[in-house]
């Protein structure tokens, strides 16, 4: 009997849990859209992992006797000017786009969320400064700010995940700072205070875990936005260079064969917009998921 | 009114000589003499510490940074951005030559993403839920997605290869040939204002949404008002605020898009000689333009600021 009524209690105390992650799923897996996001980011995520067995062909192995090939059996999107097979590069890119969105971020989400949380946090002239440089960041249009990195550092993986992850941090820290300046403001805060806790404990472990469902947000459809910028960049020539295949550079190389053969522009392009308006769905649907009221807000 | 406009202006103030400090240090303080770089660039093998030094005082880079800085932002406020690496010539004349061009295509797509884009928000959230709504949703989801650059060669295909209604790429001074010009810049403004309309739309859909579920419109429809009424009278005025602040932050959208749009149309403005002089290390015309645009987006957001005071009291004495 007694047992019975421990084992009620232990239920009763899990259930808003269960039912809160249930809710969570269920608003999150509502809408159509967000469910097929999803799916192009798992197929897209297979696909940067199990590149060398998903790819037909070695994506840089150059073969001029079948050179701009129209799609054919052998090569499902053709070949281009060196004779490369269209479909492997394709996959490939896959990989440096997803990795490069990753790190970047990564690296921007860290260092923007410890700028806006020790400006939020601290308020006064640390806000104020702070936020002055994330206005002046901000003033450059995000691709001429990477641009201007580029242009200092020069190209190569490194310098473009840098530049971009440069461009990227005040984004985070005026949204973390904006986070940090409401949630302080709640009593489990003072709480903390009160107690002696240090600044950096209530930082840590009380103030950043209350400030993340925007962020997660955020960083969701960073990842898509990332994306979009590497592609630009590397169109431009100056992102990730010219051997490694990026959707950027294929879709620049394929230019000047439009005539003949579009589909090596079209396809990486396709790519590009097909991982972006995933991320930016399921960016939607985390949002809707985590917190309602955000919406309009990112 | 007046101290809402005073703070803003003193704000715009202190992000403009941040701005133009972080555009003058990127050059000083990233690796590189800028000195060696204009001596390579000249293709001198063999320079003696003498010549340098010559060199050096040229360029004032002999002075500490402070003094530099103030010599070459009182050199901008003259509009003297300095010379070319490459060719030596003042950097101001190729920047007057392009900006038009850049500023003439960024204002269109701007007026084009407001005219089209807000309308379609407001539409969407008037229908809630009906077959234009979820046309519009889905156009405006995929519009803030498409890589602009592949939008630009996709049209250019369409409509300039396949089709041939439209010159492929190029730029003609409207005063010079106003069809051709129009004809030409079609498709690139079409490119710079998607992703502002799709931004604009979803920003009015959103918050128009959110004021037609307010109280004051419950009781405007049950005052009996006509639909149209409660629409553009009550809803319109409280829904759009959001959306001017958006509105601004697409000046910045515009600019970043015409590096790359410039770039696939071929047209002579600001973003492709910024492409152009990353290429060759010309670093006066990269810092030119990213000053230039910058400058331009700090100024349109206090024009945003500042009529956003105006239209809505609340926001001046927050």
């Amino acid at each position: 009997m007694l047992e019975e009524a421990n084992l009620g209690s232990t239920i009763i105390e899990n259930a808003p849990r269960t039912s809160e992650i249930r809710r969570f799923f269920r608003v999150f897996l509502n809408r159509g859209v967000v469910v097929f996001g999803m799916v192009i980011i798992l197929l897209f995520v297979i696909t940067a992992i199990f590149a060398p067995w998903l790819a037909p062909y070695n994506p840089d192995k150059i073969d001029m006797n079948n050179a701009l090939l129209q799609p054919e059996k052998a090569h499902w999107l053709g070949t281009d000017s060196l004779g490369r097979d269209t479909l492997s590069r394709v996959i490939y890119s896959t990989r440096i786009s997803m990795l490069i969105g990753l790190v970047v971020v990564v690296l921007s989400g860290i260092v923007g969320m410890a700028l806006g949380l020790i400006a939020g946090y601290f308020g006064g002239w640390t806000h104020a400064v702070v936020m002055r440089l994330i206005d002046t960041l901000m003033a450059f249009p995000m691709l001429i700010l990477a641009l201007l990195i580029a242009s200092l550092l020069g190209g190569g993986i490194n310098n473009v995940v840098m530049a971009l992850a440069f461009a990227m941090v005040p984004i985070y820290a005026r949204l973390m700072c904006g986070q940090v300046m409401s949630v302080k403001e709640n009593d489990y805060i003072l709480a903390g205070h009160s107690m002696g806790a240090s600044h950096i404990c209530i930082m840590l472990r009380h103030l950043a875990p209350n400030c993340f469902p925007p962020l997660i947000v955020m960083m969701t459809m960073m990842l898509g936005t990332t994306i979009l910028a590497e592609a630009g960049l590397s169109f431009l020539g100056i992102g990730v260079e010219a051997p490694t295949p990026t959707w950027g550079n294929m879709v620049n190389d394929g230019r000047q064969y439009l005539l003949t053969n579009p589909i090596l522009s079209f396809a990486p392009g396709l790519a590009i917009m097909l991982i972006v308006y995933a991320f930016n769905m399921v960016g939607d649907g985390l949002r809707d998921a985590l917190d309602p009221q955000l919406r309009g807000v990112i | 009114m007046t101290t809402y406009i005073i703070r803003r202006l003193i704000l715009a103030v202190i992000v403009l000589v941040l701005v133009s400090l972080f555009v003058f240090l990127s050059m000083r303080l990233l690796p590189g003499d800028p000195v060696l770089m204009y001596m390579s660039a000249r293709s001198v093998q063999e320079i003696t510490e003498e010549q340098l030094d010559l060199v050096r005082q040229e360029f004032g880079l002999d002075k500490s940074l402070p003094l530099q800085y103030l010599d070459w932002i009182s050199g901008v406020l003259h509009g003297d951005f300095g010379t070319s690496i490459l060719n030596r010539s003042p950097v101001i004349q190729e920047i007057l030559r392009r900006l038009p061009i850049t500023f003439h295509l960024g204002i269109l797509a701007f007026i084009i993403a407001i005219v089209i884009g807000i309308p379609a928000g407001v539409l969407c959230a008037v229908r809630r839920g009906g077959w234009l709504d979820n046309f519009v949703t889905t156009l405006a989801n995929i519009g803030i997605t498409v890589p602009v650059f592949w939008l630009g060669i996709i049209l250019i295909y369409v409509f300039a290869l396949y089709f041939g209604w439209l010159p492929v790429m190029g730029y003609i001074s409207p005063f010079e040939n106003f069809w051709l010009n129009t004809k030409q810049i079609i498709m690139p403004v079409f490119c710079l204002a998607l992703g502002p309309i799709a931004g604009n739309a979803r920003q009015a859909r959103s918050s128009m949404l959110e004021v037609i579920r307010k109280d004051y419109i419950r009781t405007a429809w049950s005052k009996g008002l006509k639909e149209r009424a409660i629409i553009m009278k009550h809803a319109l005025k409280n829904g759009l605020m959001p959306v001017v602040t958006l509105s601004g932050m697409g000046v910045g959208t515009i600019l970043g898009g015409a590096v790359l749009i410039e770039q696939v149309f071929n047209i002579p403005g600001m973003g492709r000689l910024a492409v152009t002089s990353v290429m060759n290390q010309d670093y006066p015309y990269v810092q030119a333009v990213a000053l230039i645009m910058a400058i331009s987006i700090v100024l349109a957001n206090l024009l945003v600021d500042i009529s956003y005071g105006w239209l809505d009291p609340r926001v001046r004495y927050n």
